[in-house]
């Protein structure tokens, strides 16, 4: 079957992680993969820009990661699973990481996951919004 | 003859095991959905099984993007915890049940499912969160376990009607295996999520508890059901739920249901759980 990547770009606000992003963010999803152990996170956290030039990645995906720009970080080929490593080493939860990517702040996230969380009504395709 | 004797299927959310492990759960937030567990709890102590299949993903916890198994067996004696990033989780060690996963696995791949075989294998949040909400916190898991992890993160994962089949084959190949064990599949994951992007934070609860529905009752078509649709409906990591597909496929085809639950939220994410029983012919 041939696969088909396009499929999945009308989606709003969505990156899908394809085998076709897994390639182009190879290496930085490794180089979070070497946030699992707490000698690496000190490491990381002490001299970030040197610790990030030991890594194959892009400057791009280098300067998303020194502004925690995790929507840069998908576009450039991460997958939010890996990204956690570098919110997890500083302590940061998944619901504080991930309200950064949305237009909301994060105590109304949270109150907008306490409520039910976000309606899928107008979410479903960027079309119907005028976004594409 | 070792049989299935039942099907669990539950969400596995880390901020659910950040509740236990800190230990949150009375709190006012977390208080409503650890409830939603206490019958299952009573439930498991009834009905302790030798061993638990669970079907599970990684999350960037153990498999780096060196290797990406879509389907993989850990056939070992025990599994050690993940650091997944925020140090351990301070649960016990999970103890394996390599006879029946060899078996499981060799019977797997001559029935043409190319299982990726495991002798080393760290078990992340995917796997111990739902051994949490079953079991509580004891010094040891009273029951033996063979992870089965699925890539669920990375597109093309396998197909509804691929993990469907792998479930029937795995009820067929534990029939098949001699010692006189009571054997659970657990299916893990969802509901409703995304936890990337502008999109994030989205929950679809009438998707959800027909999915349900449709995976209590009415499988052989649920299996058809898109890639696509899971990515738009449920949430770009909502299309873990194929992993429930597989627990369903070894149940056989008629189920009673003992058990639902369903509650928004936890952390980002819509929490389901059913616990199902095969229905005797």
């Amino acid at each position: 079957m041939k696969p088909d990547f396009e499929q999945f770009k009308d989606i709003p606000g969505t990156t899908i992680f394809t085998i076709e992003y897994a390639r182009k963010g190879f290496w930085l999803n490794q180089f979070c993969m070497s946030l699992r152990t707490e000698a690496n996170r000190k490491r990381f956290l002490a001299n970030e820009r040197e610790y990030l030039d030991e890594w194959q990645m892009t400057e791009e995906q280098k300067q998303a990661v020194l502004d925690r720009d995790f929507q840069k970080m998908l576009d450039n080929g991460g997958n939010v699973y890996f990204l956690s490593k570098i919110f997890a080493s500083e302590g940061i939860s998944y619901v504080e990481a991930v309200s950064t990517m949305t237009d909301s702040t994060l105590e109304e996230y949270k109150q907008m996951m306490i409520d039910g969380g976000r309606n899928i009504e107008g979410w479903r395709s960027k079309k119907e919004r005028g976004e594409a | 003859m070792a049989r299935i004797t039942a099907g669990i299927t539950t969400s596995h959310i880390p901020a659910v095991g950040a509740a236990i492990d800190m230990e949150r759960t009375e709190e006012p937030y977390w208080k409503p959905m650890f409830a939603g567990y206490d019958f299952s709890k009573q439930w498991i102590k009834e009905n302790t099984p030798d061993v638990a299949i669970i079907i599970y993903n990684d999350h960037a916890s153990y498999f780096g993007m060196e290797i990406m198994p879509t389907f993989a067996m850990g056939i070992a004696d025990k599994f050690e915890i993940c650091d997944e990033g925020y140090g351990k989780r301070p649960v016990p060690v999970v103890e394996g049940a390599p006879e029946l996963a060899t078996h499981l696995a060799a019977s797997l791949i001559l029935d043409d499912f190319d299982m990726t075989v495991l002798n080393v294998l760290e078990v992340d949040h995917g796997l111990t969160v739902p051994m949490s909400l079953m079991f509580g916190t004891p010094d040891k898991w009273p029951t033996k376990v063979i992870p089965l992890p699925v890539n669920v993160v990375m597109y093309p994962q396998p197909s509804g009607e691929r993990c469907f089949a792998l479930g029937k084959a795995i009820r067929r190949a534990v029939e098949q295996f001699d010692e006189d064990l009571n054997v659970q599949v657990w299916g893990t994951g969802g509901m409703s999520h995304q936890i990337q992007g502008a999109r994030a934070g989205l929950i679809n609860e009438p998707w959800d508890r027909k999915f349900m529905d449709d995976l209590v009752n009415d499988p052989e078509n649920l299996q058809y059901k898109p890639h696509l649709e899971y990515m738009i409906e449920a949430g770009s990591e909502g299309v873990e739920l194929i992993m429930w597909l597989i627990m369903r496929g070894a149940l056989g085809e008629k189920v009673d249901e003992v058990y639902r639950f369903y509650h928004v939220p936890a952390s980002n994410t819509a929490v389901g759980h059913l616990i199902l029983t095969p229905k005797e012919d």
